[in-house]
């Protein structure tokens, strides 16, 4: 256990035997959520805050009610309200926010390696929720897990990433995470959304999602980016969808029994179609409930104990 | 910190029989079985819990539910320990709500584990009450806590550890006494 205390910034810095920590620890406490009464005393008193300098709901809900379930206390800072609009550093908003009593920070950002940047300001424990095109190791731990919710083990799993790879650090935490845990990954996606040099990551590369789809186990569906589309990486959304989108005849390709995940939010029509969206091979909805279990065990190991 | 192991307290019998004795005394205690659960508190508390359910069936004819509670995210020492304690399974079949909730564990100790376990159960639900059984009483309480049903009272000193095996965690069924080796 050598979680506490310390910052989750990667899966590519993360041990497996702490991987399998988290996901254990998720497992137990993942019963929680299906209870009356969603509160458990562990973590009274532990000031829990989120800075999001970039939009989202899952994930910081996703957070925010983990602390809850667990009694932490919970503040939000979002960029868009903050004394950031004044001008404020990053560094001397977190600064400001640590010497308050706040006892991690969980952020969200759109520069690449901004987490690592804030963990070496801040003393107290930084987790990454997103940082521009680099990681998001919270998404790939609960992917792993969903995954394992319905597939008895990681190790030689086939694991199909579609879309858009460029830009996707869920896609990167996920390529980590998996091949370290023993899986087989190919990505596919158009040229122009395939960074150079991936394979050195441990993964197969395929311009044809067809090709990469081909005895999958897991099929993952990428969002396409459009807030990051402005230079014209790929012709239209319509051929987007023709010719990378998953749909049923691609999915026809997979194990008979693969199922599709998504990390949303979806484009629904673009990279994935609508029916095989809410079809009953899609876990999709599963991946969001992992992810208040996954982000409670991460508070529990880091915040659990004393310094 | 090195254990040595003085004395077997009960072997493979004994701790049949005391099981088939407290199985007795909890039909006796609640006049019947209805809206009576089982809740073995993890690891070894649980399947003591399974085999007093085992001696229901046979001896009362009635499926006594069986749940398993870990008390890790209720225990009071968290903030002081130096690592996290592994979070446990927490498995409930039924609704505590009402129900009799006979609470089974290996050791009663200094009543810290009970504590846990029934601000645990009282998150999940209002049980009509909550009962204590465990297989050994050691003394030394450091809460009022006490237990309804008890397999064997053992007077220790706190340097002596109770170890209660089981066959479906340690291979064994018995309970040794231990104590902790001087290294002076």
């Amino acid at each position: 256990m050598t979680l506490r205390g310390q910052d989750l910034l990667s899966l590519q810095e993360m041990s497996t035997a702490d991987m399998e920590t988290v996901l254990s620890t998720a497992r137990s406490l993942k019963e929680i959520l299906s209870r009356p009464i969603k509160k458990v005393p562990t973590l009274r008193g532990k000031v829990v805050c989120t800075l999001f300098y970039e939009p989202s709901t899952r994930t910081r809900t996703s957070f925010e009610l983990a602390a809850k379930y667990m009694s932490a206390d919970t503040v939000s800072i979002a960029a868009s309200t903050s004394a950031a609009q004044k001008g404020e550093t990053l560094s001397d908003t977190a600064r400001n926010l640590e010497v308050m009593g706040v006892d991690v920070a969980i952020m969200r950002h759109s520069v690449s390696g901004s987490c690592h940047f804030l963990a070496r300001v801040l003393d107290i424990p930084v987790i990454n929720a997103g940082d521009g095109m680099h990681e998001h190791p919270t998404q790939g731990l609960l992917d792993i897990f969903t995954i394992l919710e319905h597939k008895p083990r990681i190790r030689g799993l086939k694991v199909a990433i579609l879309g858009d790879i460029l830009h996707s650090r869920v896609a990167r935490s996920l390529i980590f995470g998996l091949t370290k845990m023993g899986a087989e990954v190919t990505v596919a996606g158009p040229g122009t959304l395939l960074p150079p040099y991936i394979e050195d990551l441990g993964v197969k590369v395929f311009r044809r999602v067809e090709e990469a789809i081909e005895g999958a186990d897991v099929v993952y569906a990428l969002r396409i980016q459009l807030e990051r589309q402005n230079k014209g990486l790929f012709p239209s959304k319509r051929e987007y969808r023709d010719f990378y989108g998953l749909n049923r005849r691609r999915l026809s390709l997979a194990q008979e029994d693969a199922i599709i995940m998504h990390p949303g939010p979806m484009n629904r029509g673009v990279e994935i179609t609508t029916d095989l969206a809410d079809s009953p091979r899609s876990i999709i909805l599963d991946q969001v409930t992992s992810g208040v279990a996954i982000r409670m065990a991460v508070l529990y190991l880091i915040l659990g104990g004393r310094e | 910190m090195e254990l040595i192991e003085k004395a077997q307290i009960m072997d493979r019998e004994a701790m049949r029989r005391a099981l088939i004795r407290i199985a007795h005394e909890i039909v006796e205690r609640n006049k019947g079985l209805e809206d009576v659960i089982l809740v073995g508190i993890h690891r070894r508390g649980y399947p003591l819990a399974q085999r007093l359910a085992q001696i229901l069936k046979e001896s009362e004819s009635v499926d006594v539910p069986v749940g398993e509670l870990d008390i890790t995210l209720y225990r009071d020492d968290l903030s002081l320990r130096f690592t996290q304690p592994q979070v446990g399974p927490t498995r409930m079949p039924v609704d505590v709500a009402r129900k009799r909730v006979v609470l089974v564990d290996d050791v009663l100790y200094t009543g810290r584990t009970i504590r846990a376990a029934l601000d645990a159960i009282i998150d999940m639900g209002r049980p009509q009450n909550i009962q204590v059984a465990v297989m050994i009483d050691r003394g030394h309480r450091e809460l009022p806590i006490r237990a309804d049903y008890v397999g064997k009272n053992v007077p220790t000193s706190s340097k002596e550890v109770i170890h209660v095996k089981v066959t479906e965690i340690d291979g064994l069924d018995e309970v040794v006494i231990a104590e902790e080796k001087d290294n002076e």
